[in-house]
Formats: C-alpha cells, sequence, structure tokens
C-alpha cells in the first residue's frame, strides 16, 4: 500500500464531526400516523381551524399515494408507522434575550458555530434557529421589523400572519404534489417564514440552521419567503445532524414566491449525517424545494451544496410564469462511500421571454452514487424562452457512479435551450502533478474539487463559500487511494 | 548533491531502468540523451517520485538523503523539481493560487513564513517579467486550455519561482518552436547557480545549443551507455543514435 493511501485511509476513519446529542428533556408523541397524530400536532402548536383541515385533507391524500420509485436510489423500505412525527423540547415561558435559552441548546449551538453570540451577530446574520422541531430563538428580528421584514418560526406566522400563510401555504407546492411533500403538509412541526414587503431590499442574508436531534423523529420542516414586488432577499440554510445508528427520514417543503421584479436567492449547504463507512446509518432526505416567479422580472436563484445524507431526492425548481423572469439552479453534489444523490432541478417556463441556467457539478468517490435529473419544460405560451444547462461529474476512485438523466419538454418553436454535459475523473497524474511541486494528496484532492466546483461556490455568499470548501473536503476525506 | 547507483525500476511488471549509476555535483548541468523507449524519462519520473513506478534494485542520494523513501511531496520540498513532459491541466484551479500554495508548502516546511499576496505577486511580477510571460497567465486555470509551449513555459516560470536545488526537465524542448525554446533556455541559464544542478532529459541535441551541458549521458535499453562533453551531443546528432547502439551490441 503507498503511504497516500494510508494517509488516506487513516483521515477516511476520523469520526464524523458533528455527531453528538444534546441532552434536553423532550416531549413526544406517541409513534406512527393516524389523524389522532395530525389533530394533536395541530393542537400543541394552537393552530387554527382551517390550518387542521389542510393538513387533515393532505393526510388523506397521501393515503392513497404510493411512495416514488424512479429515483435512481436504493433504500430498505422505511415504516411510516414507526416513526415520531412530533417532538419538542419541553414548554418553557416565552423567551425575551438569548441568556434565556436552555444552556445545553445554547452550547449545542456552539458546537456547530451557529453564530447565535451576540459578537457573531453583529457580522449580520439574522439566525432562526429550529432546534428539532420548535424554534427557540430568533434574532434580528426587530431590526428587520423596522423594514417590514417579516422573519419568524412556521408557527409564529401563523399566529400573527395568519392572512399571509394562508394565501401563500400550498400555492407553489399544493399538498397534493407528491408522496413526500403531501406527507410533509400533514406533518409539517415548524419551519421558517419570510416576508420582504414591496420595495425593500433586505439588509443582510436570513439564514437558518436546521437540526435534527431527537432519535428516530422525522423532520417536517416547512419553509416558505414571500418577496413582494421590487424587493430583494438572500436566504442561508444549512444544516448538520448529529450521529446515528438508525436511518432518519427527512421530508422537507421550501416554497418561495417572487412578485414583479422582486428577487430570492436561497443557498443551502447539507451537511447531514451521511451514514458510516460501511453504509450504515445516515440521513433520508426527500425534499420539495420549488419557486415561483410570479411577476415579471423576477428572479429566483437555488444554490445548494450537499455533502451530507445517506440518500438525497430533491429538485429545486422554478416555475417562470412572469414574462422575463429568471431561474437559476447552481449544485453541487457529493457522494462518498456508501451515499446516493439523485437531484437537480425542474425549470418550468410559462412566460415569454423567461431564462433559466442550471449549472450542476456532481462529485462522486468511494461507493457513491450521484444522478443528476432534470427537466426544461418549455410550455406552448412561452415564446421565445431560453434555457442553458450544464453537467459536470467528477469521479475519484473506480467504485463510484456518475448518471445523468436530462429530460427536455419543448412546445414552442422559438425556444433556444442548450445542454452540455462532461465526465472527468480526477487522476493520478493531476495529483503526483501537485504533489511533485510540494502539496499532499489532500490538499490536491482538495484543491482539484474546489477547482472543479467553482462556478457553484461563487454563487454563494462569501462566509457561506469558505464553509462549503471545508464540508466539501471533510466529506471527501478518505477518497483517494 | 545526487548519486544514483545501480537503480532499477519497473512499471506494470517490465523493467524499463537496468542499473543506473549517475553522479551530479552542485552548480552542474547534465543532459541525459537516447533514442525513443531508452528509459529517460522513466529515469525523470522515478526520481520525482512518481508512483507508476516500482523501484527494484539501487539507491538514490540527494544531499546525502535516501530520496527513494521519501514520498513526492517530500522530495519537492527537499528541493527536487520536475518539469513535466506533459505538463498536467486543473480546471478552475487559477495559476497563481496554484503556484501560491505551492510557494506557501516549499516555505511551510523550511520553517519559512509564508508569502501574503502582495509579496508573492512582487516576486511573481518579477519573475514573469525575466521570462517575458504575460501577466493574464496568472488568473487562467492552470495549464487548461493552453497551447504546448505556453504549458512548458509555464513549467519553467514555476521553476523560476520554486527555485528548487536540482531541477529535472523533462522534454521540455519538445514540441518547442525556436522563440518558445530560446526562452526556456534563458530561463534554465539564468537560474545557473554554484549550488543548483540541473538534469535535462532530451531527445534532440538542439537545446543544448541553448544551454550547455557539462557532461552529457546517453542511455539505451535502460543503461547509461556513453557518458562525454558537451561534442558528445553533437556526435550524436550527427551519427544517430544507432551509432552507439551498434558499438554497444558489438
Amino acid at each position: 500500500m503507498s503511504t497516500s493511501t494510508q494517509t488516506i485511509e487513516q483521515l477516511a476513519n476520523r469520526e464524523y464531526k458533528y455527531g453528538f446529542v444534546t441532552d434536553v428533556e423532550q416531549e413526544s408523541a406517541p409513534r406512527g400516523l393516524s389523524e389522532d397524530i395530525i389533530r394533536l400536532i395541530s393542537e400543541k402548536k394552537d393552530e387554527p381551524a382551517w390550518l387542521l383541515d389542510w393538513r387533515l385533507k393532505a393526510f388523506r391524500a397521501w393515503q392513497t399515494m404510493k411512495e416514488p420509485t424512479w429515483g435512481n436510489i436504493k433504500y430498505g423500505p422505511i415504516d411510516y408507522q414507526n416513526i415520531i412525527y412530533y417532538a419538542a423540547p419541553k414548554k418553557r415561558p416565552a423567551l425575551q434575550t438569548l441568556d434565556e435559552v436552555d444552556p445545553e441548546i445554547r452550547r449545542t449551538f456552539e458546537k456547530l458555530g451557529i453564530p447565535l453570540e451576540e459578537q457573531k451577530l453583529l457580522s449580520g446574520v439574522a439566525v432562526d434557529a429550529v432546534f428539532d422541531s420548535v424554534s427557540v430563538a430568533t434574532t434580528f428580528k426587530e431590526h428587520l421589523a423596522e423594514l417590514g421584514i417579516i422573519f419568524c418560526s412556521f408557527s409564529e406566522a401563523v399566529r400573527n400572519h395568519p392572512d399571509l400563510v394562508r394565501q401563500y401555504l400550498g400555492s407553489v407546492v399544493p399538498y397534493t404534489d407528491n408522496f413526500f411533500a403531501t406527507l410533509n403538509s400533514a406533518v409539517f412541526s415548524d419551519g421558517s417564514f419570510a416576508y420582504i414587503p414591496n420595495g425593500v431590499r433586505c439588509p443582510m442574508e436570513l439564514s437558518t440552521y436546521f437540526r435534527i436531534n431527537a432519535r428516530e423523529t422525522g423532520q417536517f420542516e416547512r419553509t416558505l419567503i414571500i418577496a413582494e414586488a421590487d424587493s430583494h432577499v438572500s436566504y442561508l440554510e444549512g444544516c448538520t445532524a448529529p450521529m446515528r445508528d438508525e436511518n432518519q427520514l427527512h421530508a422537507a417543503v421550501v416554497e418561495l414566491v417572487a412578485l414583479d421584479n422582486a428577487t430570492i436567492k436561497y443557498s443551502t449547504v447539507q451537511n447531514w449525517y451521511p451514514g458510516d463507512s460501511a453504509g450504515r446509518g445516515g440521513i433520508y432526505n426527500f425534499v420539495t424545494k420549488r419557486g415561483k416567479c410570479l411577476g415579471v422580472n423576477s428572479k429566483i436563484t437555488w444554490t445548494q451544496v450537499e455533502t451530507g445524507s445517506a440518500i438525497t431526492w430533491k429538485y429545486p425548481g422554478c416555475i417562470l410564469m412572469g414574462d422575463n423572469s429568471v431561474g437559476e439552479f447552481y449544485s453541487v453534489a457529493t457522494t462518498n462511500n456508501w451515499q446516493q444523490a439523485d437531484t437537480g432541478t425542474k425549470m418550468i417556463h410559462l412566460g415569454r421571454n423567461t431564462k433559466s441556467t442550471i449549472v450542476s457539478k456532481g462529485i462522486s468517490a468511494g461507493h457513491g452514487q450521484n444522478t443528476y435529473r432534470g427537466l426544461v419544460k418549455i410550455a406552448k405560451g412561452a415564446r421565445s424562452a431560453r434555457n442553458y444547462s450544464q453537467c459536470d461529474s467528477l469521479l475519484i476512485g473506480d467504485q463510484c457512479g456518475a448518471h445523468t438523466f436530462p429530460y427536455l419538454e419543448i412546445n414552442n418553436s422559438t425556444a433556444q435551450v442548450e445542454h452540455e454535459a462532461s465526465t472527468s475523473k480526477i487522476g493520478e497524474d493531476q495529483i503526483f502533478y501537485c504533489r511533485q511541486r510540494g502539496l499532499s494528496t489532500e490538499d490536491a484532492v482538495n484543491m482539484i474539487v474546489s477547482g472543479f466546483c467553482k462556478e457553484v461556490f461563487r454563487q454563494l455568499p462569501m462566509e457561506f463559500a469558505v464553509e462549503a470548501q471545508k464540508l466539501l473536503s471533510v466529506s471527501l476525506e478518505g477518497s483517494v487511494g | 548533491m545526487l548519486t544514483v547507483s545501480n537503480l532499477h525500476a519497473a512499471a506494470a511488471g517490465r523493467e524499463i531502468l537496468r542499473g543506473i549509476d549517475l553522479s551530479i555535483s552542485a552548480g552542474e548541468v547534465h543532459a541525459i540523451m537516447g533514442p525513443n523507449g531508452s528509459g529517460k524519462s522513466t529515469l525523470a519520473r522515478v526520481l520525482a517520485g512518481h508512483p507508476e513506478y516500482q523501484v527494484t534494485a539501487g539507491e538514490v542520494r540527494f544531499e546525502c538523503v535516501d530520496l527513494l523513501a521519501m514520498d513526492p511531496e517530500s522530495r519537492a520540498r527537499a528541493g527536487v523539481f520536475m518539469a513535466f513532459q506533459y505538463p498536467v491541466e486543473i480546471p478552475g484551479v487559477s495559476n497563481a493560487y496554484f503556484l501560491k500554495a505551492a510557494l506557501n508548502a516549499l516555505r511551510a516546511s523550511r520553517g519559512q513564513e509564508e508569502l501574503d499576496a502582495i509579496e508573492f505577486m512582487t516576486l511573481v511580477r518579477d519573475r514573469m517579467a525575466q521570462l517575458g510571460i504575460d501577466e493574464a497567465l496568472l488568473t487562467r486555470p492552470v495549464n487548461d486550455g493552453f497551447s504546448g509551449g505556453e504549458k512548458k513555459r509555464n513549467e519553467i516560470f514555476q521553476m523560476t519561482m520554486l527555485e528548487p536545488r536540482l531541477a529535472i526537465l523533462d522534454e521540455t524542448d519538445s514540441g518547442l518552436d525556436i522563440d518558445a525554446l530560446k526562452i526556456v533556455a534563458q530561463g534554465v541559464n539564468a537560474m545557473r547557480r554554484s549550488d543548483r544542478a540541473f538534469l535535462l532529459v532530451t531527445h534532440y541535441q538542439r537545446l543544448l545549443n541553448y544551454i550547455v551541458p557539462d557532461v552529457v549521458h546517453v542511455l539505451a535499453d535502460g543503461r547509461i551507455v556513453r557518458s562525454g562533453g558537451k561534442e558528445l551531443a553533437f556526435e550524436l546528432e550527427e551519427k544517430g543514435y544507432g551509432w552507439l547502439e551498434a558499438q554497444v551490441g558489438g
């Protein structure tokens, strides 16, 4: 065995950095799913009747649906009756300041490096921290409120802004959309809500850290962002989860609505527990994310860096309704060890002169399987629509796989659609070249991979790009040998 | 500085080097010539530690240290540089970033402080001017989309930045037009110093018109069959490799 292989194997044996469990008294619902459980969730959250009704309709629809099997992913059956659908840290009186937050939870956030500390807040990040299912702290809200921006937990939005929630909930991802989104609609626990009023440019990156903590608790987050006419918002979502033996199901829904001339930038770094090197454990991540460019000249950009989870199944898409609206999707997806990712986007062009850009970078290492699946649909009325797609795959080692499934549906002859794809392999020669210049194998791989992902990282806000790059190198440790 | 004794090396189970003996002192320029398949490039790559080759016998000492026991990056950090015959492309990584990472890795291994961006750029501009290289090269991805000549010049540029003790040039002259060849030669000549040595691997005598070697070795079938002064290169050019092979065979 060469020395580089040994070094790499040592690195590979390092433990998942974020694998710890916070010991907070939990309040959980019994296992399983029924109308009673949904009523319980709704009651715990003190929800209005219309929302309970919506959940129940979703649940009834879900009972008639089948789990999709078209994904290029393999996993054992999920027992939906063996999942706890609601867990919350024990109720405490409403919190006025950060000091009142449970010290255990504070320590967890600190370990994760979440900027809840005052000095970190000064760096300009407002955080709505979702600890398991209930929001425990929201910061910067007052400053944002002065501008008329609403940034709060989903539950709070239901309480304080029911009309907005009612108007937009399910307007992009209807409760009948797909098996996992429908399940989410029935049981979602909490999530984030942002509303940017007319003409306001949100002065800071809005940021949410989701964290799966309670053992065997499915996470069903729901996020809704509404950007009114002429507004602008950039939203960051980052995740880490503690180490677990059992697989955990995660089925989130994110809905974005952009009105005339509005811009929404949604960036994700996903680093949930990917399972161990033998493929045991890890998060199952079935996510539905969709944005609607409802207004003219509106723009929605999805940027994702997916390094974690045992299974990733997500296709953040854009419905380009408004004339001249723009949809963008920039993605880096990494699969190492036994991780599987089936991810991509859907760009649905309905309005005239609508434009979409897709840049997808898949990195496969170990026994990882990485699939790009994307749909570009140009509707009959979408005159002069344009799409550019680029799908690149990078292979590290010879046990992994890369797959590309681009679907095109073009119903208007004025459309211009371009698709480029490439597959390359990190070669011994590239690594040797770097080592001959004095760089270690690990640094060489990191450099080659970040070069490959450059176009996507460029889309991320600065601090996030640095974090993403670090995550990528951690997730690829042990991949070359 | 470099002592190679009875070096045997193989690739994919096939023996290519069959007992090389070579000694290079500081300040010297040695040229290794020989027909295709004689093992010239293999020798260069084995010295640099390319993982494709297995050393089956022999010893290499670089400044009294066992070079073969070191991994490629340690050899580089000890001052061994190889200009590649086929420089490798690294898309998305700028030349400047790559070079700064390499330079700082070498500096760190010597206990020197890393250069900051300003110090680095000052050095880069100085070296680029010496070689007449366009600064646009810095922002381009490493060797990606470079012409053959640009790649070779980039190797020499890296060499002048990294300031090795022993520089091995693996057929840097092949595929170069006369102007590019002159630039390469000028870069090497400017770096000749009493504490630095060069090993030039070349198929043609042409390069040696511009870089005058102290010693010329002729490699055939994995062995050095003849060594001599610079006039050996002219003799070879005139008579061809067949002449030597016939002599050795007879």
